[in-house]
């Protein structure tokens, strides 16, 4: 249900995006709206394969702590945003402030709080 | 096929019938219907991280023999095989540790011993299998044979705090040596007499060890830091002189650079007196002289290491690399020190395997959904199978060496 939903909302956006005649090339990240749907496909897959290198495939932890819903809801999402960013110095965390764009990070921290990741 | 069948099965019913009646074979059914008598020596595991699943393959003729379902959380995962090459002992994420029968192709059995585990190891007489836990963090030991827990040993550090355990080794001696990762601590449990193991523990060795290693002749066990530059070194043949740092210049130095994957040292390159270990945060890899334990020299490659594996001569050693870079594999020459080759898989290679001897190559090719096998001497690309996102590529080799 949970997913259909957050497809039925994704898909929406797209096609806002579409309407408004804002179609932008995929590399270019996207505005206020989120990331476009592909860019969406490929920033799941990190979070599962890259993020669960660490955090685990099903982000319940592993070296570095559970990104499970009930403990991101625990964090406010400016503070979570910024560890992304800038990741938490002293510890294995890096910084993927070059290769996400704080829009992205957004998008990142709304889907693990809500609990939908992939 | 079928026409055939039927022409030779009446011959080989009469064959059979033959030999038992010398006496030679029974007439009892194989195991398993397609099976006929074979070695396990070319045999080895895919682990297939996302669907739970292990492709069991064989290398002679490269060739996947049997998709094995039913395994759990397989991030991350590893195995050890037992001494008779028969069964694989596979470590999973969710604490799962799973006994897989090579021969039948199928689960011998299956304990969930923990809830976040991250590796293991067995036994030099392969009677114990012993895997390292993060959550609760500690190593359980277990039978090999029956998987019944053995011993418990909560990696509580002198901080009072439970730790993750990572680096979890065989040694010789009946030994298991392991680091806690939240402590900085390295122990040796002694699993020679009756009862509780004998836990030797050594503690302040560095801040944050994050993997480890022992050599070929289990004499000295390698910790990497995270924390800090060098890394933690213990030899096994004299306990009481304690642990000691090696290479102080190792480890992220001077350029810090972010950390997308932590290197791996299990799969360590030794080449004749020099080791090769793949540097953290940055884009080397570090050869090291093993009667020294000195550094002699770096290798400027393409990415950040995570695994550096010599080829079982000692000639090469091949070296993937961690997100974003890790679409790459590059090949040194060891008398040079030189880049001889690089190639492009595909995104996000995993992981490599040596055949016993070097001659063939298996990459795991995450994102491309395939597990390729090179020459390693022409590096023609010999074959391609199918995997659903392949990781560990495991061969029954590793059997009969320490810290594998």
């Amino acid at each position: 249900m949970k997913r259909t939903q957050t497809m039925r909302a994704a898909l929406s956006r797209a096609t806002s995006v579409l309407v408004a005649g804002l179609v932008l090339v995929m590399s270019v990240p996207a505005g206020a709206e989120g990331p476009t749907v592909e860019r969406q496909a490929s920033l799941d897959h990190l979070l599962r394969h890259d993020c669960g290198s660490c955090h685990g495939m099903t982000l319940k932890g592993g070296l570095g702590p559970s990104l499970r819903p009930e403990v991101m809801k625990e964090r406010e999402e400016i503070s979570l945003q910024a560890i992304i960013l800038d990741g938490v110095p002293g510890t294995p965390m890096p910084p993927w402030r070059h290769e996400l764009s704080p829009e992205e990070v957004a998008w990142l921290v709304r889907r693990l709080r809500q609990g939908d990741a992939p | 096929m079928i026409g055939h069948r039927s022409f030779w099965r009446p011959a080989i019913v009469a064959l059979v019938m033959a030999a038992a009646c010398l006496g030679r074979i029974s007439l009892a059914p194989p195991a398993h219907a397609d099976t006929v008598l074979r070695g396990t020596g070319d045999l080895g595991i895919v682990v297939a991280r996302a669907a739970g699943r292990l492709a069991l393959i064989e290398t002679t003729r490269r060739t996947k023999l049997a998709t094995i379902t039913g395994l759990g959380d397989l991030s991350h995962a590893s195995a050890v095989f037992s001494r008779d090459g028969r069964f694989a002992y596979v470590f999973g994420r969710d604490g799962g540790l799973t006994k897989v029968d090579l021969l039948a192709q199928r689960i011998a059995k299956r304990i969930i011993q923990a809830g976040n585990s991250i590796g293991g190891a067995i036994s030099q007489d392969g009677s114990l299998v012993a895997v390292s836990n993060y959550k609760p963090g500690g190593v359980k030991v277990f039978d090999s044979r029956t998987l019944d827990l053995v011993a418990d040993i909560p990696a509580i550090g002198a901080d009072g705090e439970r730790s993750k355990v990572v680096g979890l080794v065989d040694a010789p001696g009946h030994r298991f040596v392991f680091s806690l990762y939240d402590a900085g601590e390295i122990w040796v449990a002694d699993m020679r007499a009756d009862g509780p193991p004998e836990l030797t523990k050594f503690t302040d060795v560095g801040d944050l060890p994050y993997d480890a290693l022992v050599t070929a002749d289990g004499r000295h066990y390698i910790a990497g830091l995270f924390g800090e530059d060098g890394l933690a070194k213990l030899d096994l043949w004299h306990l009481q002189k304690g642990v000691s740092r090696i290479l102080p210049g190792y480890g992220r130095g001077e350029k810090k650079l972010p950390v997308y994957k932590m290197p791996h040292l299990e799969g360590w390159a030794r080449a004749g007196d020099v080791m090769f270990l793949p540097a953290v945060g940055r884009h080397e890899v570090l050869v090291v002289d093993v009667r020294t334990w000195k550094e002699v020299g770096r290798v400027p490659v393409h990415g950040q290491p995570i695994f550096a594996v010599a080829r079982p001569d000692g000639r090469q050693v091949w070296v993937n690399f961690a997100h974003p870079l890790n679409d790459t594999v590059q090949v040194i020459d060891v008398p040079s020190l030189k880049i001889v080759h690089q190639m492009t898989p595909g995104r996000a290679v995993l992981h490599l395997e040596f055949t016993p001897r070097g001659e063939q190559v298996w990459l795991s090719v995450r994102d491309s959904d395939r597990v390729d096998v090179h020459d390693t001497r022409t590096f023609e690309r010999l074959s391609s199978l199918t995997v659903d996102k392949p990781s560990g590529i495991f061969l029954t080799a590793r059997a009969g060496r320490v810290g594998l």
